[in-house]
């Protein structure tokens, strides 16, 4: 009987304040969402990381006047430096298939671009990408060298844009957060007011302090939980409208967002909603009714 | 015992010393601001006294932990001039809510509310709400509401406040036959006609100090 007394108050506090409810479950789930985006944002950059550097690599391409012995002696050099894992040439032949195989798409570049015209270049991985600059300050001046390039100078651009969307995504969550509090905590203090009567009687006849709070911190944890389902939906909804849209281009650069990723970080979103929700109820009520 | 309120020139209760026995019926009476729902309240834990002990029901009270309160308000009925009844509530639900709010079932409550609301007279106006019913009537389920969890002290303060002579009269008889049941009663009262009728223990307050504790007493 007196959980279904609880749960029965729950629903009539719900109810009696319902725009205030909507707000409430409103707020909770832009909050929600923007944490639950940030999440996800945060394992796609690790994931990432981790695919990319470990492909990353150096890239020297040598002049078009290089000369045998000159790459004979930087292939020795690279072969013996501790800092490079492996070393691959790549010479004008495959520098020319590899250009094809990129450009697959433009059959007219293609068509324009003799394989003379590619540089010869080494290929590098090294055994700790920032490790880059050294090498760099290594091999710029090397008899024979055109240009060094690093892909991971590109990559750390990627990341940090990535990084950026994921820290105003935090921030948005925060700020919508503690909109979200207030609004709890408000919507926790109407309904204390508006069960003021039968708030004193309970005090009075002994109720127990839980049985007094239970029905108003349940009703902010309700409010939180549809809020976290909303903010999954909206998660949802921006997975399926992004896999149809231009963003679906990023693909091979971004790894794409998987459902069992979104519905891992759904316990997350859920687990703040609620807990969030109760503690703010919880506080108010110590303040406000001081049962 | 003493109390001082915060900000308070001086003390509510100043060194007040009362034992009251089990089954006792005592009138604390006074003028305004004397100290007399200090007593009610220190009684209800709902404040302690900065020095002193309040002993009741064989607990000490003055050290009990908050979260301990609710349980022993079980043992305690409460009575009040504005009645503190729940409006959207008829006669019968209003008891029934005291029972079920501190964990008894319907069932339980299906028993026992008829039963008291019997005994205070209200037989047949179980399903009114409090606006069909007349001040001594609501009056009466208030003092059922008190009664029904068979507390070991009933507190009243002005519980006839806002009652005509009448009307008044009878309440006092139904807290007469609840202390006959072996019930301690405690009523704060500015009300000389009802003391003097009744011929029960008075205990008179002036600026939070006793002066007269009188068995059998007059409002004076």
């Amino acid at each position: 009987m007196r959980m279904k007394y609880v749960l029965s108050e729950v629903l009539v506090g719900l109810w009696r304040n319902v725009t205030m409810t909507i707000a409430m479950i409103i707020t909770m789930a832009v909050s929600l969402f923007m944490l639950g985006g940030s999440g996800l944002l945060y394992q796609k950059v690790g994931d990432m990381k981790d695919l990319y550097y470990e492909n990353v690599e150096v890239s020297i391409f040598l002049t078009q006047e290089v000369t045998e012995q000159q790459r004979a002696d930087l292939d020795s050099k690279l072969k013996s430096d501790p800092m490079v894992k492996e070393v691959l040439y790549v010479d004008k032949q495959q520098a020319y298939e590899r250009f094809q195989q990129m450009y697959a798409d433009a059959p007219d570049l293609v068509n324009a671009v003799k394989p003379d015209q590619l540089p010869e270049s080494f290929r590098l991985k090294l055994n700790n990408p920032e490790q880059y600059k050294s090498i760099y300050d290594q091999y710029k001046e090397s008899e024979g060298v055109d240009e060094i390039v690093d892909q991971s100078k590109l990559l750390d651009k990627v990341f940090g844009v990535l990084t950026g969307f994921q820290n105003g995504a935090l921030a948005i969550a925060i700020v919508m957060a503690i909109a979200a509090l207030l609004l709890v905590a408000n919507t926790i203090q109407v309904a204390a007011y508006s069960k003021r009567r039968e708030v004193a009687v309970m005090k009075l006849v002994g109720a127990s302090n839980w049985f007094i709070q239970a029905p108003f911190v349940l009703e902010a944890v309700v409010a939180g939980l549809l809020g976290s389902i909303l903010g999954l939906v909206a998660l949802a909804v921006v997975k399926v409208t992004a896999a149809g849209s231009s963003l679906a281009a990023l693909e091979g650069l971004i790894t794409p967002v998987s459902w069992s990723e979104i519905f891992l970080i759904f316990p997350l979103m859920a687990g703040v909603g609620g807990l969030v929700s109760a503690v703010t109820a919880w506080v108010t009520l110590r303040f406000y009714l001081r049962v | 015992m003493t109390k001082t309120y915060p900000k308070a020139s001086r003390p509510s209760l100043d060194n007040v010393s009362v034992s009251i026995e089990k089954g006792e019926f005592v009138f604390f009476i006074g003028p305004s601001g004397s100290g007399k729902s200090t007593i009610i309240k220190m009684l209800l834990h709902e404040v302690t006294p900065n020095k002193g002990r309040v002993v009741v029901n064989g607990k000490d009270v003055t050290s009990m932990r908050s979260w301990k309160r609710p349980h022993f308000r079980r043992s305690i009925g409460c009575v009040f001039q504005d009645f503190r009844l729940l409006p959207n509530r008829t006669a019968y639900e209003n008891v029934a809510f005291a029972l079920e709010v501190i964990g008894k079932t319907k069932a339980v409550a299906r028993r026992v509310v008829p039963e008291v609301l019997e005994l205070v007279g209200l037989g047949g106006k179980e399903h009114r709400y409090p606006h069909e019913l007349s001040g001594g009537e609501q009056q009466r389920v208030a003092v059922a509401r008190a009664f029904v969890n068979r507390p070991l002290i009933l507190l009243a303060d002005e519980p006839t406040g806002n009652l005509d002579p009448d009307t008044s009269i009878e309440i006092m008889r139904l807290l007469d036959r609840i202390n006959r049941t072996g019930t301690t009663v405690v009523m704060v009262t500015h009300d000389s006609n009802i003391v003097n009728q009744m011929r029960r223990r008075v205990i008179e307050i002036e600026s939070g100090r006793i002066v007269r504790d009188q068995a059998r007493g007059v409002y004076g």
